[in-house]
């Protein structure tokens, strides 16, 4: 846009402003004296053609991505529609995921319970209350194989929320498939792998940062060499959101873990095009419309030009920021449940907006339970409605090029580089976690946030608006009481059953790998098939690398 | 709509902590720091605490109430153990109250258990230094 056209167009502006604006609000005034989003990023009245100065947002399926990383997007293929589930035991899941494959999901996500996710086994004492409560509780690779039961692993791809033993449950995966005769090259899915947010915001961990990284970049380089399509780290916003930051926050926290991986890789001997193809992102996609819309743009063309221009990646397929979405949780409300079925609609015709590659919508019943089967249908048809009804899906990034989509891509843009400099500044973000500065960062929006909730200036429906007396009874999934049990059983069973000189075998080389520096992932592997259990290979890990104790901050 | 300096409580000590094993800590580091501005002393355990952790802090920090944060489902578990073993080591005097992902099912058992207030999502802030106003005094001191 050339000058004198910015000019006119500013001049303009100052005409409305002084005939059109002024009058109408002496007339009557605004809402409210400042608008701004959830995250409380200032909204403009109104955002023009002057707003952006003639920068182009460019086209999709080349560089930088910011209108889409497919040059047709959902016309040539729609998101993948991505249900996490898990409860109970693996029995329990694998019945909720053939459930799933037959209303059309078309790929698989596993939760796992915490016992699982902190590398406890089941009949551990720190266990107690916990088996199958918030996901399904894996010991061995026998339950792995009760888990993915007539599920085709060389056509469904499996993602798995798994972070501090990624390394285990992904030897679990590949000893399943090879055990039916599928090889790891031509096996696909994804293992969360993402430490770095788990010390910022999941906290679920086991050994320190450090090691933690070295445990990924084992897992880096195994794949890259004998699971080439698996998706090793899924770099993860989520959890950095629904622990309180802003979409700015968000953004820029998982830029600056994706940029810490990348290094890791490197420093391992991989080049930067071997492993950055198989990075993929997973981001919140809250209530304030635009502004996560917006987000997914930002989160494009930042990634894009680090990848580019700070690694040097040759292979576009390296600047492409892919991405799962997940409705945000946080956003939900227990009063009025029915309501959350409306939120969630309006955050998935965000993320599709947006751009994701794959989705998993909320269910209504999610702040009192784990989501009855009910309540999932609904949330898996919000997406179907969305792909098949609204139109949305026939042209490529239709917000594109709308001032006040562009302006907030901009302004999120900037913003979260600002975030990344200040982070770089501090050593990265490895340092900058050991500093604790982005969970001091999360902990003041939180409750900046909160203030705002209970002063009145944002509004919750249903909660500190237009509430109802309640309860508006819904029908809640219960968990089998027996689940504890009848997993306690099975892992003592296990163990009881194995070899156990050759599993005593595995976990000593293991331990001997792990104590000299090499790639963990082969030991792994033959551990698992040895049928060493998954609390026994992560004790190597606390032993040889001690156990990690946050550093609180309110 | 609540006033800080309305609340200054001097001399009651609070354990804000989290039992289980996940890592859900933005609703207790919220309330602790509520608690602190509303002019209690509080301190808080951290994740990933055993039941023991809590009740030998609670003690050694002979403090008047415990709140708990707790999103993993073990509630019905953890937290009678809890007063149980406060029962056990001559600490009943201690006020427990919860907060979380509890299904109103699950209210009743725990209320008998000992636990003396169970706030559920979307309760303010407000009610719960209304209520720790209320009902926690300097332990030895009659409500």
């Amino acid at each position: 846009m050339d000058q004198s056209r910015v000019a006119r167009l500013r001049a303009a502006r100052e005409r409305w402003e002084r005939e059109v604006l002024g009058p109408a609000l002496a007339r009557q005034p605004e809402r409210a004296a400042r608008f701004s989003t959830v995250s409380d990023l200032e909204i403009a009245r109104l955002y023009g053609p002057e707003d952006r100065a003639g920068r182009d947002p460019g086209l999709p399926g080349e560089y930088p991505f910011t209108r889409g990383i497919h040059p047709t997007m959902y016309r040539g293929r729609l998101w993948t529609m991505r249900m996490f589930a898990g409860y109970g035991t693996a029995e329990d899941t694998n019945a909720r995921f053939h459930y799933l494959l037959a209303q059309g999901q078309t790929g698989l996500s596993v939760a796992f319970d915490m016992p699982t996710l902190m590398g406890y086994d089941s009949d551990h004492p720190r266990a107690l209350g916990e088996v199958g409560r918030e996901g399904v509780a894996v010991d061995t690779v026998e339950d792995m194989d009760l888990l993915l039961r007539d599920v085709p692993l060389d056509r469904i791809t499996t993602s798995m929320t798994i972070n501090a033993p990624a390394n285990v449950l992904l030897a679990m995966y590949v000893a399943v498939a090879a055990a039916r005769g599928i090889s790891p090259q031509t096996i696909g899915g994804t293992t969360q792998t993402d430490m770095l947010k788990e010390f910022i915001a999941q906290k679920e961990w086991i050994v320190p940062p450090r090691p933690s990284m070295k445990l990924i970049q084992d897992l880096l380089v195994y794949c890259t060499r004998e699971v080439p399509r698996w998706n090793t780290i899924s770099i993860s916003g989520y959890h950095i959101r629904e622990a309180g930051a802003t979409a700015v926050q968000e953004l820029a926290f998982t830029l600056a873990d994706g940029i810490a991986y990348v290094e890791a890789g490197i420093a391992a001997g991989l080049d930067v095009d071997a492993f950055a193809p198989r990075l993929s992102f997973f981001f919140d996609v809250h209530n304030d419309f635009l502004e996560e819309i917006a987000k997914f743009r930002a989160a494009r063309r930042m990634w894009a030009r680090i990848m580019r221009e700070r690694f040097h990646a040759r292979n576009p397929r390296s600047w492409m920021l892919r991405t799962h979405a997940q409705t945000a949780g946080v956003s939900l409300t227990a009063q009025q449940p029915m309501n959350n079925i409306v939120r969630t609609a309006l955050q998935a015709l965000a993320a599709v907006l947006g751009g994701c590659q794959s989705l998993h919508t909320n269910s209504m019943d999610e702040t009192y339970a784990l989501p009855t089967e009910d309540a999932v249908t609904v949330a898996l048809r919000t997406q179907q409605i969305i792909a098949h009804e609204t139109g949305v899906t026939h042209t490529v990034d239709p917000l594109g090029g709308a001032y006040a989509v562009e302006a907030l891509t901009d302004r999120i843009e900037a913003e979260a580089d600002a975030y990344i400099r200040k982070i770089d500044d501090m050593g990265g973000m490895l340092a900058a976690i050991e500093h604790a500065y982005p969970m001091g960062e999360i902990a003041e929006a939180s409750y900046r946030y909160q203030q705002q909730l209970e002063r009145g200036e944002k509004i919750v429906v249903g909660v500190n608006a237009f509430a109802q007396d309640e309860p508006s009874p819904i029908p809640l999934h219960a968990v089998d009481p027996d689940v504890e049990r009848r997993q306690l059983e099975r892992v003592r069973r296990v163990r009881a059953a194995r070899d156990a000189a050759a599993a005593a075998r595995a976990r000593d080389a293991l331990r001997r790998v792990t104590e000299a520096g090499g790639n963990t992932m082969p030991a792994i592997v033959d551990a698992v098939r040895a049928r060493v259990t998954l609390g026994e290979i992560c004790d190597v890990f606390r032993d040889v690398y001690g156990e990690y104790r946050e550093q609180a901050v309110l | 709509m609540w006033d800080n300096t309305l609340m200054v409580a001097p001399h009651v000590r609070i354990l804000v902590a989290k039992p289980g094993l996940d890592g859900h800590d933005r609703g207790a580091k919220i309330v602790a720091r509520a608690l602190r501005d509303a002019g209690y002393e509080v301190i808080y355990t951290g994740l990933h605490q055993t039941p023991e952790m809590i009740v030998a802090a609670a003690i050694q920090e002979d403090v008047d109430a415990i709140g708990l944060s707790i999103l993993s489902g073990a509630h019905n578990v953890l937290l009678p153990k809890i007063t149980a073993m406060l029962r056990d080591q001559g600490a009943a005097d201690i006020k427990v109250f919860c907060g979380g992902i509890i299904p109103d099912a699950d209210i009743p058992g725990l209320r008998e258990a000992g636990i003396a207030a169970v706030f559920t999502p979307g309760t303010s802030l407000e009610q719960i230094v209304a209520w720790v106003r209320e009902n926690v005094k300097p332990r030895g001191v009659t409500a």
